[in-house]
């Protein structure tokens, strides 16, 4: 649903407050990596103190000297990965390799989940 | 690390996860629905509103925020540690976070794209007020221009100036007319 469709649909006081024009998420998986730290911020696997400590760094990491451009939810996502790396929830090698599977996949299962 | 594309590296963190009994993906759903549909800079005008016809929440909201917005119960988090900065015909209040993207998430939802990108979380503190004259907001010389940089634990939002021909309306009229970007200070309201 477009944003122009929400704020027809609904009235009053029950307009999504949205973005003022901006989508909040401008792909899927944005918002999967957003939901899945606090999820498990709230599940209890971690402080958000802690996951902002990590996003700082990565952010960081960034500001000091990259070629690359500037790209948020990447960073955000690199943030999730590296405190579940030192939290010893996810390993960069597990994902690494979930993640070739998932990129080999034949055509037609290349998209994000529930995307 | 290897150089997987964003979305395929979300999507086998989270299956990951997901075996491990760590992560509810139903709980992922609902943090997206929440963001997406419920949580924005609507509760945050309703609040503005409020304390433009309401001296008393004014001066709790002022004196102590997040204490004075408890009773909304606003879902979205980041506001433990709330301060409403007021703007007056002297002063003019920006907010930004230097060293990621710290914001009041209950009150204004997620922040804007600009207001997590390197441009504007360095410039807004050296030259805040070319900054804010992109954003259209033209100040004059003599006003006070306050930045107020989101620590690790305070949140800030602006309480725009009301503009003198609102004084009157309802608060749901009122909250309706109160942008964004005014709470962040990057935008002046006018009738």
């Amino acid at each position: 649903m477009s944003r122009q469709e929400t704020s027809v649909a609904l009235p009053g006081q029950l307009q999504p407050p949205m973005m003022n024009g901006e989508v909040v998420f401008e792909a899927p998986w944005q918002g999967r990596v957003f939901g899945m730290a606090v999820a498990l911020h709230e599940a209890g696997c971690f402080e958000w103190e802690e996951f902002q400590a990590s996003l700082i760094a990565a952010v960081g990491a960034w500001d000091a000297a990259s070629s690359e451009p500037y790209a948020y939810y990447v960073h955000f996502e690199r943030a999730l990965q590296e405190l579940l790396q030192a939290k010893g929830m996810v390993g960069d090698g597990e994902l690494n390799r979930r993640s070739g599977e998932f990129s080999e996949r034949s055509h037609g299962h290349d998209h994000p989940v529930r995307s | 690390m290897t150089d997987f594309q964003p979305a395929i590296r979300a999507e086998a963190l989270e299956s990951l996860l997901i075996e491990k009994g760590l992560l509810d993906p139903a709980a992922v759903d609902r943090v997206i629905e929440q963001f997406n549909d419920r949580t924005g800079p609507m509760n945050g005008a309703r609040v503005v509103a409020r304390a433009w016809t309401d001296a008393d929440f004014k001066e709790r909201l002022l004196h102590e925020g997040s204490l004075a917005v408890e009773e909304y119960a606003f879902e979205g988090g980041q506001i433990d540690k709330l301060v409403v900065v007021a703007n007056t015909g002297l002063v003019h209040n920006l907010v930004v976070c230097t060293l990621c993207s710290c914001y009041p998430w209950a009150l204004l939802g997620l922040p804007p794209k600009w207001y997590k990108d390197p441009s504007y979380r360095a410039r807004s503190v050296r030259e805040p007020r070319a900054v804010l004259q992109e954003f259209g907001v033209a100040l004059a010389a003599s006003t006070d221009v306050r930045v107020w940089d989101s620590s690790a634990e305070i949140r800030y939002m602006v309480l725009p100036q009301q503009p003198p021909e609102w004084v009157g309306l309802e608060q749901a009229d009122l909250a309706h007319r109160i942008t964004r970007d005014s709470m962040i200070g990057v935008g002046l309201l006018s009738a």
